[in-house]
């Protein structure tokens, strides 16, 4: 059984058709990007996925169940979770307290505090804990909302364009984080524009233009597809 | 017993200014003057002194809902004046046998509470958020002003108590405390005093416990950032509205508190003016600490109270000044910003000593 299908979603903003009749399937355990150019309709999707935006019409399905119309909240219990393209992070709080807040459902007292140094030490941070999150870097918030995200032990990890703003050893750091979080078995969905980022962790790849599923395949596919190099560069229409 | 241990852990934490021995000695100390200063002073100013501590609820409430919560209410004065008509309706009806001045309390509170359920699941679930929530908040506040101030003619009364309009209600009996022999009955006197005072600590107590809590991590959250504290599983609106509703019951309490005190209550407690103080309050201490709120609100209140004395109107244009000198030097409040700069001394001290 697939882990996410989205059946011939559709939405609208006004006359914009965002988001066109897309249909898409994740299989468990594997490490899919989104890729396309501005516009195409990439974060609107993940927004529909997790309920932020609800579809015109279509269904949403993961793990067999028809979550469409359930509030956000009830789809992270589900298993979903995301890390914004705008780094989401408590930017008044403590580095400590955000994955305190992520972590305090599922462990209590002893082990959260336990939890909480197991994953500092996963993302490097613990020499930064009890910095406020908004003084960090632009990379560090990255990692810490990732942290704050994968705490949920979700089954499907959605990340927005995970390593905007970082510098390429980063970059690579953040590819090989997520190679390891797919070891342990989580799927992920990642908008990425970084081709360095998607060629280090990608499985299959799904380009998305103007609203539509546009190709599909695997990274050495897509980029020896002509019309995929022709829409990036503007001559889709040409 | 360990949940009771991990219950006074939570008196500290991230939410809340002052940890270690020197803050809960100098709590003690404050506590001891609080305690001792009946027995250097008379009856009379005992009496005006609660008047002082009774609107430390309220401004504790929007401590609450605005500091942690990020909602600014600019209505809590609604839930004061519920509460504060309620206790007088029931006791006006009932008396004060058996203790049910005390029962009439809690009624009243939860009077004030059931309201802020309805009114609260309006607009959280209708997803009303920002300056859209202060301005409904007040339009209640004003609304029942309003309401309450047409209220003269005879035809307006629940029970036997009648609802006297602008004038407001009056005569309705103090907190009487059941005690065989003879009852006690709290007058604006010592016995209020102490009344007052182990509710403000009891209630002091207990929000530092609840603020520092799991449920306080979630209600911060939802301040820094609402949309990421949803996609963290938490359903951010039950969250709020139970915020709202906690927040309700302390302006609630110091209603009932206020009309318990001097016998009275008019409408004017649910106007602009009543309603835009707290406000200020709060600002000026430091709306995200509930010890900054607690020292504020009596530091300003005092002022206030002393300005008074050369003309009402003379003191309000104090107030309006000193929120806009808050809002430019500290606009995280004033007795915070202290506060913060103190403990940052102590610890460079501290450091150095080391």
């Amino acid at each position: 059984m697939s882990l996410l299908e989205l059946r011939d979603l559709n939405k609208h903003f006004g006359g914009l058709h965002v988001t066109n009749a897309v249909n898409l399937t994740l299989e468990p355990g594997e490490i899919h990007c989104l890729i396309g150019p501005n516009g195409a309709g990439k974060s609107t999707l993940f927004r529909l996925i997790l309920g932020e935006h609800h579809p015109g019409s279509g269904e949403i399905v993961f793990a067999g169940e028809n979550i469409t119309a359930l509030k956000s909240f009830a789809r992270i219990h589900r298993g979903l979770s995301v890390k914004f393209q705008v780094p989401g992070v408590f930017k008044g709080l403590s580095v400590r307290q955000n994955l305190e807040i992520a972590l305090q459902s599922r462990h209590r007292g002893a082990e959260l505090d336990a939890e909480i140094d197991r994953q500092l030490g996963f993302l490097g941070l613990e020499a930064e804990q009890a910095q406020t999150a908004g003084n960090l870097s632009h990379g560090q918030k990255q990692w810490l909302e990732i942290g704050m995200a994968i705490s949920l032990k979700p089954r499907l990890l959605l990340l927005d364009e995970p390593t905007a703003g970082m510098s390429p050893e980063e970059t690579h750091m953040t590819g090989e984080m997520v190679q390891r979080l797919n070891a342990g078995g989580m799927t992920v969905l990642a908008i990425e524009h970084d081709m360095a980022f998607v060629r280090q962790v990608a499985q299959r790849v799904t380009v998305l233009h103007l609203g539509q599923v546009f190709a599909q395949g695997s990274i050495d596919e897509i980029v020896a597809d002509e019309r995929v190099a022709a829409i990036y560069l503007g001559q889709a229409h040409a | 017993m360990t949940g009771l241990f991990s219950l006074f852990r939570r008196l500290e934490g991230p939410q809340t200014v002052g940890r270690g021995p020197g803050f809960w000695s100098l709590f003690a100390f404050v506590l001891a003057v609080a305690l001792a200063y009946p027995l250097f002073s008379d009856g009379y100013t005992v009496g005006n002194t609660v008047y002082f501590l009774v609107w430390v609820f309220i401004a504790l409430s929007l401590c609450v809902i605005w500091g942690y919560g990020g909602s600014l209410s600019f209505g809590q004065t609604a839930f004061f004046g519920i509460a504060g008509y309620g206790y007088g309706v029931l006791t006006l009806n009932f008396g004060s046998g058996y203790g049910f001045t005390l029962l009439a309390l809690v009624i009243a509170v939860a009077i004030a509470a059931l309201f802020a359920v309805l009114l609260g699941y309006f607009m959280f679930f209708g997803r009303i958020a920002g300056v859209f929530l202060g301005i409904v908040t007040l339009a209640v506040t004003l609304m029942l002003e309003r309401f309450m101030a047409q209220t003269a003619g005879p035809e307006w009364h629940i029970g036997t108590a009648r609802l006297n309009g602008f004038n407001g209600m009056s005569a309705m009996p103090p907190l009487t405390i059941p005690w065989p022999g003879e009852p006690i009955v709290l007058f604006a006197d010592v016995g209020l005093y102490y009344f007052v005072l182990g509710l403000l600590v009891f209630v002091y107590l207990a929000l530092r416990i609840l603020m520092n809590s799991s449920f306080g991590n979630v209600i911060v959250a939802i301040r820094e950032n609402p949309e990421r504290a949803e996609m963290l599983g938490y359903d951010i609106r039950r969250y709020q509205l139970i915020t709202f509703v906690v927040g309700a019951a302390l302006a609630g309490l110091s209603g009932v508190l206020y009309t318990a005190w001097g016998q009275y209550i008019t409408p004017s407690s649910m106007g602009m003016t009543a309603a835009a103080l707290p406000l200020i309050w709060v600002a000026v201490g430091g709306r995200s600490d509930l010890t900054s709120t607690v020292v504020g609100t009596l530091v300003v209140l005092a002022a206030f109270q002393a300005l008074t004395i050369y003309g009402s109107q003379y003191a309000l244009v104090f107030m309006g000044v000193l929120l806009v000198l808050t809002v430019l030097i500290a606009p995280n409040g004033l007795v915070l910003g202290a506060m913060n700069w103190i403990g940052r001394l102590a610890a460079r001290f501290t450091q150095r000593a080391g």
